[in-house]
């Protein structure tokens, strides 16, 4: 194995809780703390780990976001990464048009590798790892919570809604990222003087000829519904009466 | 007129609810057809199951030995063939669909509506974005198919009134052959499912260990209700994964979640705020959880699981 790509999307950090506009026009962004998104730092730790059991492998890291964006490549740079490219653009991005992109990226790289998050914590869409997977014409292995290389293929364990499901696919493929594929390293303060110097590449995402329009409109941003205040119950028996009046035991 | 292609979930002999969920969205489409697509080695049991889900007309079955166990990458390219003469094509919005319907929408060379939640129109949905601290409405171009996953917690699943045609479809697509099953552990089933469980009790990083998590399944055996995790709590090894409850694990909408040692992150929360009745059970007054339960009890929960157990022994809860 030579290449391994890496998304890394910068988003709202995951203690943040997110407020909504009061107009309705989207949620507040300004001034609150952006991070890694935190299934991209374990799809990047996995990288990482291929690499240390003696892959001698080029990880390269990107990302497609605004300018600001090179912060979280700088951060994927100290833990590890070889080399950063960052999308540069101010547009709100769809996973289709990120996954356009990226296979962009990925014509020119040719990695054996694509590995992202499952979903951002932003979006929620759960969308860009199948995506570049189709629009590439190779596997997918979604949800991935363990990994393991062997030659041209790779064995991969998927936490699905039954339980833990293993399949093969052959390499290249695009990998996604599950929680308990691996607990990400800290970055220490060496490393992040070591990763000012590391390349980091910024493209103009026009000279990438992609039409990112976005497909879909959003009419409106609104906070969700807020739950009817409930009660504090003194003891067990004051919660089963509770239940019981609902309905909820007999 | 909206055509809907459901694509339909089963273990290969039952359909699974995640389908009655995704159908009762559709039929929210005003003046919507809804098929049903069944993929399986031997399609009969399903399609016949499908086939009474009120609102469908229409049951497709494939058939062949390579659809015993469905993947997104393998079987993306048969929906696609499919799909041309509809308007939207559906998945739940399950690992199963969450694997398949984007690969299908970036074949399609569409957007995807990914955990519609209400339907505002035939191309207008609400989805949450942010774990559910935010609600967007979006609306897809009307001059292409939509194709969208549907968060089962929002719809009660369709009732089984109906009568649709079961009709074999000819799909010829040329196999993938890039992406091999090679097997599954699935859960015990010898209790009731998350995802569909009337009753939920879930245990957090307080239970300490593997052995004190049964005191949640006593709980749960009591009310005949399924067993729910934190992530906090699957991370330590306490439950299996495919019990974590939450953003990125199974969002649920039980009548009775019961959250025993659970602090209530975000994270936890937006798996559970459909749930109807909300407990909590927590030794600090100032947990999160709190603020979204409909009954709350503070206290250590090792001396009250014990007093619950008994008292639902006592009335014989089931
Ligand atoms: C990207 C991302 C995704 C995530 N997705 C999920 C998800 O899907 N689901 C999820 O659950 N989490 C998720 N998390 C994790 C989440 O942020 C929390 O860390 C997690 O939910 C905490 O689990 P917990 O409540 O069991 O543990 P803790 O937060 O440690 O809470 C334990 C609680 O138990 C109480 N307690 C302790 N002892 C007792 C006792 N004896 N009796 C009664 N109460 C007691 C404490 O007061 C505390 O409130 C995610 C995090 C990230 C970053
Ligand atoms: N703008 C982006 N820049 C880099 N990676 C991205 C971007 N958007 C999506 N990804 C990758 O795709 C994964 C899934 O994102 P999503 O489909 O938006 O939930 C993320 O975890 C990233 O690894």
């Amino acid at each position: 194995m030579q290449k391994i790509l890496v998304g890394i999307k910068r988003v709202v950090d995951y203690n943040v809780r997110v407020r909504v506009k009061p107009d309705g026009s989207g949620v507040v962004t300004d001034g609150v703390k952006m991070s890694v998104n935190p299934f991209d730092e374990i799809a990047l730790e996995e990288a990482l780990r291929i690499r240390e059991r003696g892959e001698p492998v080029e990880i390269v890291a990107v990302s497609i976001g605004p300018d600001d964006a090179q912060q979280q490549l700088r951060t994927a740079l100290a833990m590890g990464a070889d080399r950063a490219i960052l999308i540069k653009t101010d547009q709100m991005i769809e996973p289709l048009a990120a996954a356009k992109l990226m296979l962009e990226i990925i014509k020119k790289e040719n990695p054996e590798l694509v590995i992202v998050g499952k979903q951002a914590i932003d979006d929620d869409s759960a969308q860009t790892g199948p995506m570049i997977a189709a629009l590439w014409g190779r596997p997918q292995a979604t949800f991935c919570s363990k990994l393991d290389l062997k030659g041209n293929t790779a064995v991969i364990l998927r936490e699905v809604d039954a339980g833990l499901e293993t399949i093969e696919i052959d390499l290249p493929a695009v990998i996604s990222a599950d929680l308990r594929l691996n607990e990400p390293r800290y970055v220490k303060l060496p490393d992040i003087m070591k990763a000012k110097k590391k390349p980091l590449d910024v493209i103009e995402i026009a000279s990438l000829g992609i039409d990112t329009t976005p497909g879909l409109k959003t009419l409106l941003t609104e906070p969700p519904k807020p739950r009817a205040k409930g009660v504090m119950v003194k003891d067990v028996a004051e919660l089963v009466d509770a239940l019981k009046k609902r309905g909820l035991v007999s | 007129m909206s055509k809907v292609l459901v694509i339909g979930e089963h273990d290969g002999h039952k359909l699974s609810q995640a389908t009655a969920r995704c159908v009762s969205c559709a039929t929210q489409i005003p003046g919507a057809e809804i098929t049903v697509a069944v993929f399986a080695a031997d399609p009969t049991a399903v399609a016949a199951q499908a086939a009474t889900l009120t609102g469908v007309t229409h049951v497709l079955t494939i058939s062949g030995a390579h659809h015993a166990h469905p993947m997104g990458a393998v079987l993306a390219p048969h929906v696609v063939s499919l799909a041309k003469g509809y308007t939207h094509v559906f998945g739940a919005s399950t690992t199963f669909g969450k694997d398949l319907m984007p690969r299908v929408a970036a074949l399609l060379n569409v957007p995807q509506i990914s955990d519609a939640m209400s339907v505002e129109g035939a191309y207008t949905f609400k989805r949450p974005i942010y774990a559910g601290n935010a609600i967007v409405t979006l609306e897809a171009p009307a001059d292409k198919i939509l194709v969208a996953t549907v968060r089962t917690a929002s719809f009660e699943p369709a009732a089984s009134t109906g009568s649709a045609t079961i009709t074999a479809a000819a799909v010829s697509v040329e196999m993938p052959t890039h992406t091999r099953f090679v097997s599954v552990q699935a859960a015990s089933s010898d209790r009731p499912d998350l995802a569909s469980a009337a009753k939920v009790v879930s245990g957090g990083r307080a239970l300490g260990s593997k052995e004190n998590f049964e005191l949640i399944f006593k709980i749960a055996e009591k009310l005949g209700g399924a067993v729910g995790a934190s992530r906090a709590a699957v991370d330590a090894g306490y439950a299996p994964n495919e019990l974590q409850v939450g953003q990125t694990g199974k969002i649920i909408a039980p009548q009775l979640y019961m959250a025993v040692g659970i602090s209530g992150a975000i994270q936890h929360l937006t798996g559970i705020k459909d749930a109807k009745t909300i407990v909590a059970i927590n030794k600090d007054g100032e947990a999160p959880i709190f603020e979204v339960a409909d009954f709350g009890l503070v206290g250590d929960l090792f001396e009250i699981l014990p007093q619950l157990e008994a008292a639902l022994s006592q009335s014989g809860a089931k």
